[in-house]
């Protein structure tokens, strides 16, 4: 077959996918002129039919990332106002576990959203437990490894974050509200706190943590490569009552961490 | 405002490279693996059939979806069905997606790989939907070229299942049955024959089941897809079903299913069930229906199997 | 912030005490490690959710079709629902929280 002939066929193939999918996610605009139905049956049922699976999918693919937010807005509320979000930012990738990055972003602008501000923040904090969820496997830092270190040394110790390990910071009782809406169960009222969630995958189980006044700051810190005593000195200098002990024990229980190194002492 | 924080990570370690004992499908019927049952199926003892999976919900780097594949691999045959390739598209398939397929195929050692004639994406947007494909000599180019670079890449055949569609195509020049004839013809792929999904067509484009399957080009399938649909009437009181996989397979798809098995031998057979997911007991029971129609036949299929 | 360092003892006596709430330290008897576990549970872990990843796998790619309609994108309402309502703190207005200030 000539070479310009294919490249027209091409384009023509390109052309029908374009008019097809162009409707998809815009219910009113006209349905594509080259389909058929049988005996003329309403074709614009049939191309609805298209529109509904796509807009159903996607709407549910939002809803299992986001049980809370929908636990707390209630589904019509919910699922309204994923309709609109699947339509302005419909995924790219065909792994849908990747699906929903700037949901918290668009819940933050939605206007029937405004009297929830803190619900954005359970947006991320569902987000971020996906990405533990999937994310890369690797051992956690094995406490006989930090128990072998010379006590004179520890606070040299830089560690490696596990790659599921995440922090969510809110300036409002997000943990709190994430928590009692993450499963069934009374809801009941909480403090209003500016409040950090820990995210961790420990034994395959993804698990959530409140954080204490100044542990995210201390965990962020450790993150960006800082040494044990400086990063304790961010937290202590934040949160003077900061239990470093519990905190390192939250630490190793959680998998926090999959390794640690030391730096030579300086002289 | 609130921030979610990335936090630097190591690279992640190199996957253990896992060993599995090749393990046979033929005359087997086998399930939709659902994390939901991944409890329940550990507690059975161990039986024949096996599982399939989404390909893409097998794509993320690591956690509890690859350790129940993994623990489900160990002990049973597994198919891997993308959903997502997109073969009947006419853009190019994207590399990516490819080379994580490839990953996926080589740690799992499937038994069978298969994907849709049909396509999902369009220019960077991701539908999650079957969308149907004019059946004309352009199209025929696009999808060969798409399914042999999907089996030099994954380096297996695969096999192509015919889909469920809703409307026809003004541009269509070719029945479906010729289409796919053409493709295993033109890449030497086998076909996933979806007997739910030629049932729904059927009713909805208004031709019989039985003359479609006629037509088929059954000397190529390599597996059977059953599951159950829903009938619905469109705005002027016509019927149309809706392929929905939220129900038991209806009984006019078992007898055209019987009448398959009959005459192709014992072909692999999986029972989808994607919405409204049953208790693991009751989708098990649906499966060993399959598996008591592909026991009554089950010498047929030796013969052919033996020839293979 | 303290510019004052932190002492080597007191990050030491950090590590020490987190091991061995952990109970992990090396072997314990019976006895200490019931009471690491009962001060574990006490003492450290917070807000733990935990045995929810069957329930909670995330969204999955479809095969299918949608037996329930959903697509109609004008037929919006606000309905108040959920759990939302439950959530209004003392003295705040009605299911919202006023927006705390903090230095950013």
């Amino acid at each position: 077959m000539p070479q310009n002939n294919t490249v027209q066929l091409s384009q023509s193939g390109r052309k029908q996918a374009f008019l097809f999918s162009s409707g998809l996610l815009a219910p009113d605009s006209p349905i594509p002129a080259d389909l058929r139905s049988p005996h003329g049956t309403a074709l614009a049922d049939r191309y609805n039919i298209y529109r509904n699976n796509v807009t159903v999918s996607l709407i549910n693919a939002v809803a299992s990332i986001f049980p809370a937010v929908q636990r707390i807005t209630g589904p019509d509320f919910f699922r309204a106002m994923a309709r609109f979000y699947i339509r302005a930012r419909p995924p790219s990738s065909p792994l849908l576990f990747e699906y929903g990055r700037d949901f918290a972003e668009f819940i933050e602008a939605y206007e029937y959203a405004q009297t929830m501000p803190w619900l954005p923040d359970v947006a991320r904090i569902e987000r971020a437990w996906l990405d533990a969820y999937h994310a890369a496997d690797a051992d956690g830092l094995d406490p006989a490894g930090l128990a072998a270190i010379p006590q004179e040394r520890v606070g040299l110790i830089r560690f490696t974050m596990h790659p599921a390990t995440r922090i969510v910071r809110s300036l409002y009782p997000a943990v709190s509200i994430f928590s009692q809406n993450r499963a069934d169960g009374e809801v009941l009222p909480v403090d209003d706190r500016p409040e950090d969630a820990l995210i961790t995958r420990s034994g395959n189980q993804v698990q959530v943590r409140l954080l204490d006044t100044g542990a995210a700051e201390f965990l962020l810190a450790l993150s960006d490569g800082a040494q044990l005593q400086d990063a304790a000195q961010v937290g202590l200098g934040l949160n003077p009552g900061l239990d470093l002990a519990q905190l390192i024990a939250v630490m190793l229980e959680a998998n926090v961490f999959s390794s640690l190194e030391m730096d030579q002492i300086d002289d | 405002m609130a921030r979610t924080h990335l936090i630097r990570q190591q690279p992640a370690g190199k996957a253990e490279t896992l060993r599995f004992t090749p393990l046979r499908v033929v005359g087997q019927a086998g399930t939709s693996f659902k994390p939901e049952h991944f409890a329940a199926i550990l507690e059975d003892p161990p039986q024949q059939g096996f599982f399939e999976v989404h390909a893409e919900n097998y794509m993320g780097a690591g956690g509890p979806a690859h350790a129940s594949l993994e623990s489900i691999r160990r002990d049973y045959p597994v198919s891997i069905h993308g959903v997502c390739m997109s073969l009947g598209g006419p853009s190019p398939l994207d590399p990516q997606h490819l080379e994580r397929f490839r990953l996926l195929v080589e740690r799992y050692e499937p038994a069978m790989v298969s994907e849709h004639l049909a396509w999902s994406t369009h220019e960077n947007v991701f539908f999650n939907d079957l969308l149907p494909l004019p059946y004309n000599l352009t199209t025929l180019l696009h999808v060969c070229e798409h399914v042999d670079r999907m089996q030099a890449t994954i380096k297996r055949r695969i096999f192509l299942e015919n889909p469920s569609t809703y409307v026809a195509f003004e541009h269509s020049t070719m029945s479906e049955t010729d289409f796919l004839a053409e493709v295993v013809k033109r890449t030497g792929c086998g076909l996933l024959l979806d007997i739910n999904n030629v049932f729904v067509s059927a009713a909805n484009h208004r031709f019989s089941p039985m003359t479609y399957l006629e037509s088929f080009p059954l000397a190529a399938v390599e597996q059977v897809h059953l599951a159950g649909h829903t009938e619905q009437l469109d705005s002027e009181g016509q019927p149309v079903l809706i392929d929905s996989h939220d129900g038991p397979v209806s009984d006019a798809v078992w007898q055209l299913y019987e009448t398959i098995i009959n005459r192709c031998g014992p072909v692999p057979t999986l029972i989808e069930w994607d919405s409204e997911i049953p208790d693991w007991p009751v989708l098990r029971a649906e499966a060993l229906a399959a598996q008591q129609i592909l026991d009554r036949h089950g010498a047929t299929g030796q013969v052919r199997d033996a020839a293979e | 912030m303290s510019k004052a360092p932190i002492s080597t003892v007191l990050l030491a006596g950090a590590i020490t005490s987190a091991l061995s709430t952990l109970a992990i330290a090396g072997p314990l008897t019976k006895a200490e490690a019931d009471a690491a576990v009962a001060a574990k549970k006490e003492k450290c872990f917070g807000v733990s959710l935990k045995g929810q990843n069957d329930c909670a796998a995330g969204p999955g790619t479809t095969c299918q079709g949608s037996s329930t309609k959903d697509f109609q994108g004008n037929a919006w309402k606000f309905v108040q629902g959920g759990t939302c309502t439950s959530l209004q703190l003392p003295g705040d207005r009605k299911g919202s929280l006023t927006p705390l200030t903090r230095d950013t």
